[in-house]
């Protein structure tokens, strides 16, 4: 018997999917804190990287794991910059309301 | 149920706990917390795969990186938190109606269409770390270098974006010192050896001190 003879693929996948989704749901809640937003992100990156180990795991292809390695090198020049960022945005406006960010009138 | 079955369970509740409690945190240091225990679970779940080299350098890399550098922005800057909570779950229907829509859907679709993969034999990536670096230092050496530059680049973005120059701070500015000429500080006064006159001495002694 092999060791993940109950867990399958779609286990897996699942659980990517609900990660997923339960980081849109801090997306729409945190309307106000820019920080988890960001924590937010790296979730749902988390969820997509889980989703490529699984596949590179079932389809028994390393390609896929060469390719968490390059996001998870995206994901941490992502949230540097995305932290200068917010430290430079409460250096000028001392907020980090998400609301309060309307410079651009979108 | 197997041993792998129960830790797939066990792992997967707990990072579905932590990340729900990430995003609907009182503190935010409680919730870099809780996103430092969802990237563990996470990484477990790849130990289950057979990811060794990824889910080791997740833990290294997330939570001894990434997670201490959200922790000290967190700790730097003052947030006033009470005034965050107002009207926070004023948006849970829509959110929950988007994300339960879309983890039902992709759950549905996945659970139907890849449940009858068969999984790898034991002995399929035994090598992890050896499989991992042959391919990326052969096949993907020239995006492992782009990925290596695109690191410098954010840490030059991070830098220049957070750097400023203190006004009151005193400072020497290297290019002039280097610049200077002897002429600039050294000013050789012709004079009389005897001066007879005080008020002549006065003058003298005045330029003479500069």
């Amino acid at each position: 018997m092999n060791a993940v003879s109950a867990i399958g693929l779609g286990h897996f996948l699942s659980l990517g999917a609900a990660l997923f989704a339960l980081s849109i749901i801090g997306i729409f809640l945190n309307r106000k804190n820019l920080i988890v937003l960001l924590m937010a992100i790296e979730l749902m990156l988390l969820a997509v990287n889980t989703n490529f180990v699984a596949f590179s795991y079932y389809l028994n292809d390393m390609n896929g794991q060469v390719f968490v390695f390059f996001i998870l090198t995206v994901a941490a020049a992502e949230s540097a910059i995305g932290l200068a960022i917010l430290v430079l945005l409460f250096r000028n406006k001392s907020t980090i309301d998400v609301q309060e960010l309307d410079a651009l009138k979108g | 149920m197997d041993v792998t079955s129960v830790l797939f369970y066990a792992f997967s509740a707990i990072l579905l706990f932590s990340a729900f409690k990430v995003v609907t945190s009182r503190n935010t240091v409680h919730a870099t917390l809780y996103l430092m225990l969802a990237f563990f679970q996470a990484s477990m779940v790849w130990m289950l795969m057979r990811a060794e080299f990824l889910a080791i350098t997740l833990v290294l890399v997330y939570l001894g990186a990434v997670m201490v550098l959200f922790l000290f922005v967190v700790m730097m800057l003052d947030i006033d938190t009470e005034s965050m909570r107002q009207g926070f779950w004023r948006h849970l229907p829509l959110a929950a109606l988007v994300g339960a829509l879309m983890a039902g859907e992709i759950s549905i679709v996945l659970m139907d269409g890849f449940s009858a993969m068969p999984a790898p034999g034991p002995e399929a990536g035994a090598a992890n770390t050896l499989a991992l670096g042959m391919l990326l230092y052969t096949e993907y050496l020239y995006p492992l270098e782009v990925a290596a530059v695109l690191l410098l680049v954010a840490i030059i973005a991070a830098i220049a974006l957070t750097l400023r120059s203190r006004k009151d701070t005193r400072h020497t500015v290297a290019s002039e010192q280097v610049k200077v000429r002897k002429s600039d500080r050294l000013r050789v006064v012709k004079m009389d050896a005897v001066v007879p006159a005080a008020a002549a001495v006065e003058t003298e002694e005045g330029q003479g001190s500069k």
